[in-house]
Parts: structure tokens; C-alpha cells; sequence
């Protein structure tokens, strides 16, 4: 057996009992570290696949960034486990019937008999080919236009969560800048008429000077 | 020799535990939401497969997008799960019927 089909044996082993877990998981923050798991060996996959670019994207967006998010929110919500818990292998018959069938299925279509998947010979590039550099070359030309979507797509997302997890407390004390910015000489100071005081009686004053 | 079928297939098991994992983690949204990232993730995989049995690199260019918006995603939901949680003390599913659906 060639090294790289056992690796990738080894690599996709690793990868499906980390998603069983995944889903299985008594604990919120075990799935979370579990799916960081099934993500690196994805990860590797992808490097026998010569996605060298993506494979490096993926552990930095989604080891670095989504699962540590996930961790976040765990740890901030109070969960009751044994709640949670309740009830949790009921609907295994059905998913279980489900997951089962469609794998099966797949596995019957995909297993190479009709399409030629398996006659397809792998593309081996040459060693000073860069990925990277012809996926930036392909990213920067024909597909410049959605690569500006995609990044209009995560200021929206950068601005929704703010937006949403944003909470006004009531007893903020704090100006608004734009009232104060459109504030008015006028509003500040009030000029009012009123009869003049009259001066305290002299032997007041006179008292006062005594104590 | 590995085929492009033994990554389908493999990919197809990732979308299948995905897809039971929906169904058995009815009363924990987080682990719903993991569920997603793994069947997203299938669905990379088989991209990736694609564009190296075939030669093209449109294929690994979609995987790219893939990734932005499935980061969105996950960004968006967890800040609404927040929300969830701090309006009803719970993130069960089977709780969210307030709009008798």
C-alpha cells in the first residue's frame, strides 16, 4: 500500500469518529474541541489533495476563529447539561434510519461503477507549483467581483452581531454627541425679564455684622 | 490508489453524521449549529476533491466563498443564540414556538 493512502486512511478514520463525537458529546465544550479535531484532519486531507492554500485557510478561520467563538458563547451561557441530555437518544431510530440510508445510497452511486470516479487519475502538479499563487491569480482577475461580495458580506455579518449582542444599559449617564454638536447659543443661556430685587432692610445687615 | 470516490464517500459520511446530528441534538442549539460546520465541511470537501481530480481550480476558488459565508453564518447565529439566551433563560429548540409555527 502506497504511504499517502494510509495516511489518508489514518486522516479520514480520525476525521469521522471526531464528527460521531462531535454530535454525541455530553459536553458543549468537548464538542467544540472535538470539532477542532475533525477540522485539522480535514485540513490534512486537503493538503494530500494539493489544496495547500485552503488547508492553512481552514485551521486559521476555523480552529482559530469560529470554534474558539463557539467556546466563547459556551462558557457564557449557563447550560443545564442534564436537561439537555433529556430525552437526547430519542430521535436517534429516525436519524440513525436516515443517515444510514443516505451514505448508503451515496456509497452505492459513488462507488465508481458508473460515473468513472475511480478511472480518474489525481492531478500531481509539478514541485514549484504555488497554489497560492494561481488561486490569487484566478481570485484577483475572474473573480474579483464576488471576492468584493464576500467581503461586503462580512462587514454585514461584523455589523449584525455587533448590533444584536449590543445592550443599552438605562443608567448610561453619556451625552449624545449629535445633540450637543447641534446645540444653539440660544438653548444655552436664557436671558429672562424680572422686576428688580429689593435691598434688605438696613438693621438686617446690622445683625449680621454683630454675630 | 485513492480515487476521487473514496473522498465523495467520505465526505458523504461527514454530511450524514452532520445530518444525525441535527436530528439527536434537538435541545442544544450550540451542538446544532457544530452540526452545520460539519456538514458545510463536507460539502468543502467534496469541492476540493473535485478540483483535484479535475484539474480546475474554480473548485477549490468556491471552497473559498464557502468559507466566508459559513463564517457569517456562524457569527450571526451565535449572537442570536446570545440574544435567545439571555430573552428565555434556555436554548432548547423545542421551546422556540412563540410564533405557533
Amino acid at each position: 500500500m502506497e504511504f499517502k493512502t494510509i495516511l489518508f486512511y489514518i486522516f479520514s478514520a480520525v476525521t469521522v469518529i471526531a464528527a460521531l463525537r462531535v454530535i454525541t458529546a455530553r459536553n458543549p465544550v468537548h464538542a467544540a474541541l472535538f470539532l477542532v479535531l475533525a477540522f485539522f484532519n480535514v485540513a490534512a486531507l486537503w493538503m494530500l489533495l494539493q489544496a495547500e492554500f485552503l488547508a492553512l485557510a481552514l485551521i486559521m478561520v476555523y480552529v482559530g476563529a469560529v470554534t474558539v467563538l463557539f467556546l466563547f458563547v459556551v462558557m457564557m451561557l449557563d447550560i443545564n447539561i442534564e436537561r439537555i441530555r433529556q430525552g437526547f437518544w430519542n430521535n436517534l431510530p429516525l436519524g440513525a434510519l436516515v443517515g444510514l440510508l443516505m451514505v448508503g445510497e451515496m456509497t452505492v452511486v459513488l462507488s465508481g461503477r458508473y460515473f468513472g470516479l475511480a478511472n480518474l487519475p489525481p492531478q500531481n502538479m509539478p514541485a514549484n507549483y504555488s497554489n497560492t499563487k494561481e488561486l490569487a491569480r484566478l481570485l484577483y482577475t475572474d473573480y474579483a467581483y464576488p471576492f468584493e461580495i464576500a467581503s461586503v458580506i462580512l462587514l454585514v455579518a461584523i455589523i449584525a452581531a455587533v448590533m444584536l449582542t449590543l445592550r443599552r444599559r438605562k443608567d448610561n449617564k453619556a451625552m449624545h454627541s449629535s445633540d450637543q454638536i447641534a446645540v444653539k447659543a440660544k438653548d444655552r443661556m436664557r436671558l429672562v425679564k424680572m422686576a428688580p430685587e429689593v435691598e434688605l432692610p438696613v438693621a438686617a445687615t446690622k445683625e449680621g455684622d454683630q454675630a | 490508489m485513492i480515487s476521487l470516490s473514496h473522498y465523495l464517500i467520505l465526505a458523504a459520511l461527514l454530511f450524514a453524521i452532520g445530518m444525525v446530528g441535527i436530528f439527536l441534538n434537538r435541545k442544544n442549539l450550540i451542538v446544532l449549529l457544530m452540526a452545520i460546520e460539519l456538514m458545510l465541511l463536507a460539502v468543502n470537501l467534496n469541492f476540493v476533491a473535485f478540483s483535484h481530480y479535475l484539474n480546475d481550480l474554480s473548485g477549490q476558488l468556491f471552497v473559498f466563498f464557502i468559507l466566508v459565508v459559513a463564517a457569517a453564518e456562524s457569527g450571526i447565529g451565535l449572537a442570536i443564540l446570545v440574544v435567545l439566551f439571555r430573552n428565555l433563560s434556555s436554548i432548547d429548540v423545542e421551546e422556540l414556538d412563540t410564533l405557533k409555527g
